[in-house]
């Protein structure tokens, strides 16, 4: 899929047919259209949240849902997180798929023990005698200039949790389809949407799937260094790699797409081409994303690196007030500050 | 001592049944109740306690992981959970083992789980819809309240037949009612109407916190605060649990939205095997509430309702047997299997617990390898 935003236009998924569809449309709509698709297909599937009926959510993202499904499918819950999790999993102990809207990033703590103690464990406490097919969709995520606690990417705690399946599209194509296959998933997902990529547009292939829902894909072809990211850090990537090669460097970029379960083989394939590899993600970097592929990559493909896999991060400080955000946060100078390491070794 | 001025009752700490005006709105759920019925209130709290004991003894003796005594409770659980109908969904804590015994449920699966066999232990829809124990405190009345909203959106409740109409019944404990969750769920299932009935066993002890500690308020008086019907009941007095559970169940099922119980009791044991109370309640405390014994009190309300010292004697050697076979099968428990580590944690496959468990079913079978090396090597 393309998109269609400034320098960042960069093809690579051909799959589609030339007689396909493609729709233009940001990721907030491509999500709403996608839920909206879910509950087409399946009555069991419910959207709960707060705010997410008459509004359409703060981000409108289930904009027109309630009018449509009714508020009994479409619930603006009370203003209580944990409560929000912890009755998805009574009522998907019921047989219906819960999908549910957590406003920002930072107000996912109160839920907590519902998601990693209740939640994740639930099937496996069951010995398999339940399922758990519950989404969580958390808009995270910085770039926005907003106030604390609305600019954070929570995905480490998440993905350290064995139980859970962790996933974040990019595109407005991937947020169509991969919502949906989360929502068809039997076992949780927590789904992270990249908020401040949720405006501009993209094109959309409404008839074909594409990739499937746990797999990296390979965003931009290039044969000396290989970036990865997720979520937002995709375009920076992007753009890292448009500057690049106007200074003649070719750089691969890859989008990860899903946290949990990692899909090492494109990361491998494309490490074993270029020998080198930047992670890079909008978390801090201890103990996290970046961190995990580091080691990982480095104990599959060690005597194909180049250099060492370095990790581009968000700083390990509490989020910095919004006037700081573009300091804090990696840009494409840093990430390619990274490549010029990474490539003179 | 915790009782009230509100706290309902229909049978006296002296067996006898009390007739006020307070109790009157709850003796008709009573008068129908046979000898045999009753009986059967009484044998499933003397098999409980037996069983309870017995593996209060198992855990001192290093057959358990952990124990936890229902001890002094028996009257709480059997009340409601004779109350409750078959269509009837129980989301338990972790102490409610009669309540399990009355829905069917082979106890020995409490066993298997402290005593570090599984995590679960059972399957709820076998079991009398008698959903597995809950350890994080307070969490399972958020399952609950979203299983009873699941049960307004299916239509098997409030159709106006309450020999089909499902309710949730939900038990906590005085320490639970601190947490956030049960209060979230109280809010929720306020909002959403549920069928439901919060059941909770005030038994005076968050381990060692009295619930002075958890609240300055009589705890039957917060779900007004929610505008949830609340009541409190003398947790000791089977009668009256079952005759308010009933009331209040059939009231949750027609459509009334949810209720509320307080019965206060007692944990006349410790809180787990772990626990030592002789660091924070006085003997005299305790064998106050001794005298308040719920089966002691029964036994007396029988005994003068004609049963015998045979039925009694007959039921002590029914327990005592109970007892010993249970003795028997936690000792013929098996260990499970190592696949049990990372089967079911997903429902469908994931790469990173696939390759751990092929990792070390090798590593394992490098062992099985070695030996029959040395076998080999006639050592």
């Amino acid at each position: 899929m393309s998109e269609t935003t400034g320098s960042q236009a960069t093809v690579t998924d051909t799959s589609a047919s030339a007689a396909s569809p493609l729709q233009s449309m940001p990721m907030a709509k491509a999500l709403n259209a996608g839920l909206r698709q879910a509950m087409l297909d399946n009555p069991k599937v419910l959207l709960m949240g707060e705010d997410i009926g008459p509004l359409g959510g703060v981000f409108r993202v289930t904009e027109g849902l309630q009018a449509e499904f009714g508020v009994r499918r479409v619930t603006d819950t009370p203003l209580a997180e944990s409560g929000i999790v912890g009755t998805a999993i009574g009522l998907a102990m019921r047989g219906y798929r819960p999908v549910c809207e957590i406003q920002f990033d930072g107000f996912v703590y109160p839920s907590f023990n519902q998601i990693t103690s209740q939640l994740a464990k639930m099937t496996n406490r069951h010995e398999g005698q339940i399922q758990m097919p519950v989404v969580i969709r958390i808009p995270y995520g910085g770039h926005i200039g907003a106030v604390e606690h609305h600019q954070e990417s929570p995905e480490a705690y998440f993905a350290h949790t064995s139980g859970l399946r962790v996933v974040s599209p990019s595109t407005p194509h991937d947020a169509y389809w991969m919502i949906q296959d989360a929502i068809a998933s039997n076992d949780p997902v927590i789904f992270l949407e990249p908020k401040s990529r949720y405006w501009p547009k993209g094109d959309v292939d409404l008839s074909n799937r594409g990739a499937k829902l746990h797999s990296t894909q390979v965003a931009r072809e290039g044969t000396e260094v290989t970036l990865l990211g997720h979520g937002a850090m995709v375009s920076v990537l992007l753009q890292a790699a448009e500057l690049a090669a106007e200074e003649g460097t070719s750089v691969e970029v890859l989008d990860l797409r899903s946290i949990s379960p990692i899909d090492y083989d494109p990361i491998l394939a494309s490490v074993r081409k270029t020998g080198r590899l930047v992670v890079a993600q909008e978390a801090p970097g201890f103990v996290s994303v970046g961190s995990e592929i580091a080691a990982t990559v480095t104990e599959h493909a060690f005597y194909s690196l180049e250099a060492p896999v370095l990790r581009v991060a968000g700083f390990d400080a509490p989020f910095p007030p919004a006037k700081l955000e573009t300091i804090y946060l990696p840009d494409a100078d840093r990430v390619l500050e990274a490549v010029d390491r990474a490539l003179a070794y | 001592m915790s009782y009230t001025e509100a706290t309902l009752q229909l049978l006296s700490p002296a067996g006898s049944i009390v007739e006020s005006d307070a109790s009157a709105e709850y003796l008709p759920y009573i008068e129908k109740l046979t000898d045999d019925q009753l009986r059967e209130f009484h044998r499933v709290m003397v098999v409980t306690r037996a069983f309870d004991l017995e593996a209060t003894n198992l855990q001192r003796q290093g057959q358990m992981a952990l124990w936890v005594p229902s001890l002094g409770q028996e009257a709480a659980q059997v009340g409601s959970g004779f109350a409750m109908r078959p269509q009837d969904h129980i989301f338990p804590s972790y102490r409610e083992h009669a309540v399990g015994m009355i829905r069917g449920l082979d106890v020995l699966d409490i066993i298997r789980m402290l005593r570090g066999i599984t995590h679960g232990g059972w399957d709820s829809t076998a079991n009398g819809n008698f959903h597995i124990y809950t350890l994080v405190l307070g969490s399972q009345t958020l399952h609950g309240t979203g299983y009873a909203m699941g049960l307004t959106l299916d239509g098997v409740t409030a159709t106006g037949n309450p020999e089909k109409d499902e309710a949730v019944i939900v038990y906590f404990g005085d320490g639970a009612t601190s947490q956030g969750d049960v209060n979230e769920a109280m809010i929720f299932a306020a909002s959403y109407q549920t069928p439901e009935l919060f059941f909770l066993q005030n038994n005076q002890w968050a381990i060692s916190v009295p619930v002075s500690t958890q609240s300055r308020t009589p705890l039957y008086l917060r779900p007004a605060g929610f505008g949830i019907p609340g009541i409190q009941i003398d947790g000791n007095d089977v009668l009256i649990s079952y005759a308010a559970s009933r009331k209040y169940l059939e009231e949750t099922r027609s459509g009334g939205g949810p209720r509320f119980i307080e019965a206060v009791t007692y944990r006349m044991g410790a809180h787990t095997s772990s626990d030592d109370p002789t660091k924070y309640r006085t003997d005299a405390l305790t064998a106050q509430w001794g005298a308040l014994d719920p089966i002691a009190r029964f036994e007396t309300y029988l005994r003068g309702r004609g049963a015998s010292d045979a039925f009694f004697a007959e039921l002590d050697e029914e327990a005592a047997e109970f007892a010993d076979s249970i003795r028997r099968r936690t000792l013929e428990l098996g260990s499970p299997a190592t696949d049990l580590i990372f089967d079911n944690i997903y429902s469908e496959p994931h790469p990173l617990v696939d390759q751990q468990k092929e990792w070390l079913a090798n590593y394992e079978a490098s062992f099985a390898e070695s030996e029959a090396a040395q076998g080999g090597d006639g050592q």
